[in-house]
């Protein structure tokens, strides 16, 4: 992609279009990604909350996917998430593994 | 044509301020510029301006508040002094780089330590790269044009950059001398609507302001920015000829002094250059070829210009009342650098003078020039930057 030249830009580095956070893909910073293991999911919506980076799809009331494209893998959603019977339903797996 | 009435420096600008009426105004009081606030204050209260007032805890709260409502699309004002605009200093480049037209009167004091309430340049000079436009006053009536024209400057749509007049702490702000006031209709003519360019309360029109900029955009930002002020070169002669229509006052980028054919030249800012000005008539009469360069708008630096000016010079002393220690006074620099990039070569020297609101009488000025003429003759400068009317 050609970046901008520096009159191409807005003053003060302001964004006139609303939402376009989307298009800039956080996913490439992670070191370690969140897996879901759906079978030990109680679907309580504790990662879709706590994701600070509304990396958690829900849909219908029901989680989804992971969002790999911004979720930069902090690991909060596994830290917080409950499982079933002590069985987590995320886990953090490094990265390239 | 306006009436003319005896009145301080800081009446005069809280005058303007009310013939604005901005929007908003965050101020936080520091003597010397308190009485423009409390002046204002009242007109606040008596209703006799629009203005949301907003009396805030520090100057680092003043200068964000400022911004904030700036940002939010107002015409936003503001004052201070000395360590009011070092407290500022963080904001102050938040302010510029986030191109926001806020206005500010900046009565010139010390700075601590040791503490000192009076007048020199070193808050100014201090904030020199903060990316405010800045524009300097001899009197409290260029004091009074300015902050009109600041705002013109500051909000056209070319530049979009916060801008600050300049005066003497007590110097001019508390002494009384005669002036001429504009009609508020005709200064409401002149200043005209502000058209924010990208107002927060704009709901339909969501906007970010203030987002983390990386390596690989920051440096084209600045570079922007430093066009944007250098634009202002042009624009401060356009809104000074618009200002010349509405007042018979005419404004430049500096004012040259009696310059033309002048083989002494001596650089002067703000109220000493009107003391100095009457010494150089008196060399004049007794045929000693000296005239007198007084910077106005020193933020965007008219290099060029300036150069052009001294270029006949052979020998030029730039006043400093602030110092930069370990270097040269701010002003030396910029003008020496105006001469050398000119490919002038004239023998300069540096006078720090008046820090701390220390008098400048005719007198130094007149010992100063004498030095100059032997400077003139034997070609020789000696020590280049020294400390003038100080104690042994
Ligand atoms: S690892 Fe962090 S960013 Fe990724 S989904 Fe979990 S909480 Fe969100
Ligand atoms: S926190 Fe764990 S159990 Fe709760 S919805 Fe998310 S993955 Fe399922």
């Amino acid at each position: 992609m050609k970046l901008k030249g520096w009159k191409e830009l807005e003053i003060g580095a302001i964004i006139p279009e609303a939402g376009n956070a989307e298009q800039y893909n956080t996913g490439s910073w992670r070191a370690s990604r969140p897996q879901w293991i759906e079978e030990n999911c109680i679907q309580c919506l504790f990662c879709w909350i706590y994701c600070p980076d509304s990396s958690v799809t829900v849909k219908d009331s029901k989680r989804g996917e992971f969002d790999y494209g911004h979720c930069k893998g902090c690991g909060v959603c596994a830290h917080e998430c409950p499982g079933k019977k002590g069985k987590k339903a995320i886990v953090m797996v490094e990265e390239g593994n | 044509m306006g009436k003319k009435l005896a009145i301080t420096g800081n009446q005069a600008l809280a005058e303007a301020m009310r013939q604005i009426n901005p929007d908003v105004c965050a101020a936080y009081p520091i003597t010397p510029s308190t009485e423009i606030m409390q002046r204002f204050a009242s007109f606040v209260s008596d209703g006799v301006v629009d203005t949301e007032l907003v009396t805030v805890e520090s100057e680092h709260s003043a200068m964000s508040a400022c911004i904030g409502a700036s940002a939010a699309g107002g015409r936003v004002m503001t004052a201070t002094s000395s360590q009011g605009l070092a407290l500022m200093w963080e904001m102050l480049h938040i302010a510029s780089g986030m191109r926001l037209p806020i206005a500010m009167t900046l009565v010139n004091r010390a700075l601590s330590a040791p503490i000192n309430i009076h007048g020199d340049h070193s808050d100014g000079m201090g904030s020199r790269d903060c990316g405010w436009i800045q524009l300097y006053s001899e009197n409290a009536q260029e004091a009074y044009d300015n902050i009109f024209q600041a705002v013109r400057i500051a909000e056209h749509e070319d530049i979009r950059l916060p801008a600050m007049v300049c005066m003497d702490g007590f110097i001019i702000s508390h002494s009384i001398e005669s002036m001429e006031f504009l009609p508020d209709e005709v200064i409401r003519d002149f200043i005209g609507e502000f058209k924010p360019k990208y107002p927060l309360l704009d709901v339909d029109k969501p906007v970010t302001y203030g987002p983390l900029v990386l390596p690989d955009f920051y440096i084209e930002f600045k570079r922007a920015q430093h066009e944007a002020i250098n634009k202002a070169k042009k624009v401060t002669l356009e809104v000074a000829r618009e200002f010349e229509k509405i007042s018979g006052r005419s404004y430049g980028l500096f004012e040259p002094y009696r310059l033309d054919d002048a083989e002494i030249a001596i650089v002067l800012l703000n109220s000493a250059a009107g003391t100095a000005k009457d010494v150089v008539d008196d060399f004049r009469n007794k045929g000693i070829r000296v005239g007198l360069l007084k910077p106005r708008l020193f933020r965007p630096f008219p290099y060029e210009e300036i150069a052009e000016a001294l270029g006949d010079a052979k020998v030029i002393c730039v006043f400093d009342r602030a110092d930069s220690f370990g270097g040269f006074g701010p002003m030396y620099m910029e003008i020496a650098s105006a001469m050398m990039a000119a490919g002038s070569s004239p023998l300069m020297v540096n006078k720090i003078y008046g820090l701390g609101g220390r008098d400048f009488m005719p007198e130094d000025a007149e010992a100063v020039i004498k030095e100059m003429t032997g400077i003139l003759d034997t070609g020789k400068t000696g020590t280049l930057k020294e400390y003038i009317g100080v104690r042994e």
